[in-house]
């Protein structure tokens, strides 16, 4: 039976009365129940919901109603009971599970809201963030396939208001020691990051961590920012916060190779300030970054190291070799190249972020006479082939090509794990990988990469052989995975686990050129 | 004071539109979330949406 309850000129919020809503749903009795105003929006939802009856009628927007479809007098009784109670209990609770459709809502349950972070649909994005930052708050936008031109609306809107809107394709920040997305647990210290690659900023914050640091601010832009169609308005907007912001005394900036005349105004920027100032232009022209009297980089834990110097008032120096002792080093190189068979000549790199690919294949670069790879570093080694791989080769496993139909390899490592499988074979000498934990990731991709591994060796033990494998790890040890814990999967299968990106690199480079010689 | 300077003084609170599991990251770390129901507009539907816009 239809049963309606109205009380005249009371108002109470919108958010407050879907959230009683829902609640009287749950009440035995009741077959359905909407609780609000009388706006036209909600008489109509009334009439769809079948809860229509002649009293509405005189219903305004002013006017408080229930109304019900409920087996009995007693059961509508209860619910008026029930209403008052939870009217009376006024404040919505944040952190309850209702989720409100529109921004004004959103809004209105949180009206202190400083953040949103959006990964709709990038065909979306524009109209939405648009409102979001007219509503004054700072945007993470993780979403792709959102336009240049959208993308340019958005940060000059964003720039006008003095507002963050970090992205599009913005995989990683950590806003105020929160991490946002991707991103690791880094403990907070004087270092700010403006990034423009994602893992390329989880590297350098992650091993800011490790080397006893910690991080301010790490503000993401989205890899096109750098790029001469946006001009790089984020890392400048970044940069200018940095620079005002008292927590954070050195400031890095992390980013393929910008536009000429954009890296020519980041640089020149960077002489506003007393704060010292790393940049690591993945594989770009050090001089220039020298002249204007900042820190250039040869590797992203190269500038964690010389960020952590500066933090501590030490003259930084170039990081070019290894953590361990070179006799170890060595002593480890014999030890791999003897489980080798003469016809075990080339390496594969499989990763999952695509700025450790593009440092692997930098730092190799000139040593093994040329990489293949699906994002090669001149035309000639493009991959024509993704399915016959011959030759050297690295891949980054994040691009489309592998992701249709699939989440991204760093949620879910069944893309790398097949190509574990067709990849590697008896001509492999030397295996390259990264391991990316933190928040945002797969919650034990270290046991995956260790599955693989062992299925590889089972694989390769018919046929007399092994393999060498080498990772490391980006995270850190407060990681919801856990530094240590992962690392002690890696070994446990045999994988050498180096402490960066780079001397895991420089490690397969030692390796393959007596491989090769 | 900018407002990017005013927000790294303030609790971070965050509105999340997409994917639940950011938020649900955030929660863990005590960190204030709202999850949004975000559905587009018209159900995605362009010619619906169309005429939406000429209602408003």
């Amino acid at each position: 039976m239809i049963q309606l309850d109205v009380r005249k000129n009371s108002y109470y919020d919108s958010v407050t009365l879907m959230l009683i809503s829902k609640d009287i749903k749950t009440m035995e009795g009741v077959k359905e129940v909407l609780v609000g105003m009388g706006t036209e929006l909600n008489l109509e939802l009334v009439e769809n919901l079948g809860l229509g009856s002649p009293g509405l009628s005189d219903v305004s927007a002013n006017d408080f109603f229930i109304a019900a479809d409920v087996d009995s007098n007693e059961v509508m009784e209860a619910v008026i009971l029930k209403v008052d109670e939870l009217l009376t209990q006024k404040k919505v609770e944040s952190g309850s599970d209702y989720q409100p459709v529109t921004l004004e809502a959103a809004v209105e349950m949180m009206p202190d809201a400083n953040m949103a972070v959006v990964s709709i649909p990038g065909q979306y994005a524009e109209e939405e963030v648009s409102k979001l930052l007219d509503k004054d708050l700072h945007v993470m936008l993780f979403s792709d396939n959102v336009s240049v031109e959208s993308e340019l609306k958005l940060k000059q809107k964003a720039v006008e208001k003095g507002l963050l809107m970090m992205g599009p394709d913005c995989g990683t920040a950590i806003i105020n020691g929160v991490p946002l997305a991707f991103a690791n647990v880094v403990r907070r210290g004087p270092i700010g990051i403006v990034g423009a690659s994602g893992t390329g900023t989880q590297e350098v914050s992650a091993l800011i961590d490790k080397f006893g640091s910690g991080c301010s601010q790490v503000i993401g832009t989205g890899g096109r920012d750098l790029k001469s169609e946006i001009g790089g308005l984020m890392m400048i907007q970044g940069m200018e916060a940095l620079m005002a912001d008292p927590q954070t005394e050195v400031i890095v900036l992390i980013s393929k190779p910008p536009a000429p005349e954009v890296a020519k105004k980041i640089l020149a920027m960077t002489k506003e300030t007393d704060k010292p100032v790393v940049v690591d232009f993945i594989g770009g022209d050090p001089e220039a970054i020298k002249e204007v009297g900042a820190y250039a980089c040869i590797t992203l834990e190269d500038a964690a190291l010389k960020a952590v110097a500066l933090a501590k008032g030490e003259m930084p120096t170039d990081a070019t070799g290894f953590t361990q002792p070179e006799a170890e080093v060595d002593a480890m190189v014999e030890a791999q190249l003897a489980k080798l068979k003469p016809d075990q000549k080339v390496f594969r790199g499989l990763y999952t972020g695509g700025t450790l690919a593009d440092e692997a294949m930098k730092v190799l670069g000139n040593t093994l006479g040329g990489i293949y790879s699906n994002i090669p570093l001149s035309p000639e080694f493009e991959l024509k082939d993704l399915d016959n791989l011959t030759g050297n080769v690295c891949l980054d496993l994040g691009e489309d090509q592998f992701t249709v139909g699939r989440p991204h390899p760093m949620i879910d490592p069944s893309t790398r794990s097949d190509r574990f499988a067709t990849d590697i074979d008896g001509t492999v000498a030397v295996c390259l990988v990264d391991i990316v934990i933190g928040y945002g990731a797969h919650e034990d991709p270290a046991a995956e990469v260790a599955n693989s591994i062992a299925d590889v060796r089972r694989k390769l033990q018919k046929e007399g052989k092994e393999i060498v494998v080498v990772a490391s790890i980006t995270g850190t040890a407060n990681d919801p995975q856990g530094l240590d814990a992962s690392k002690a999967t890696l070994e446990a299968q045999d994988i050498i686990v180096m402490p960066s990106n780079a001397q895991a690199v420089r490690l397969v480079q030692r390796i393959m050129s007596k491989v090769q010689a | 004071m900018s407002k990017i300077n005013e927000l790294f003084q303030k609790e971070l609170k965050v509105i999340n539109m997409g994917l639940e599991s950011f938020q649900k990251d955030l929660k863990n770390q005590e960190v204030e979330a709202l999850q949004m129901n975000w559905r587009p507009v018209a159900g995605g539907n362009p010619k619906l949406r169309a005429l939406l816009d000429r209602l408003k």
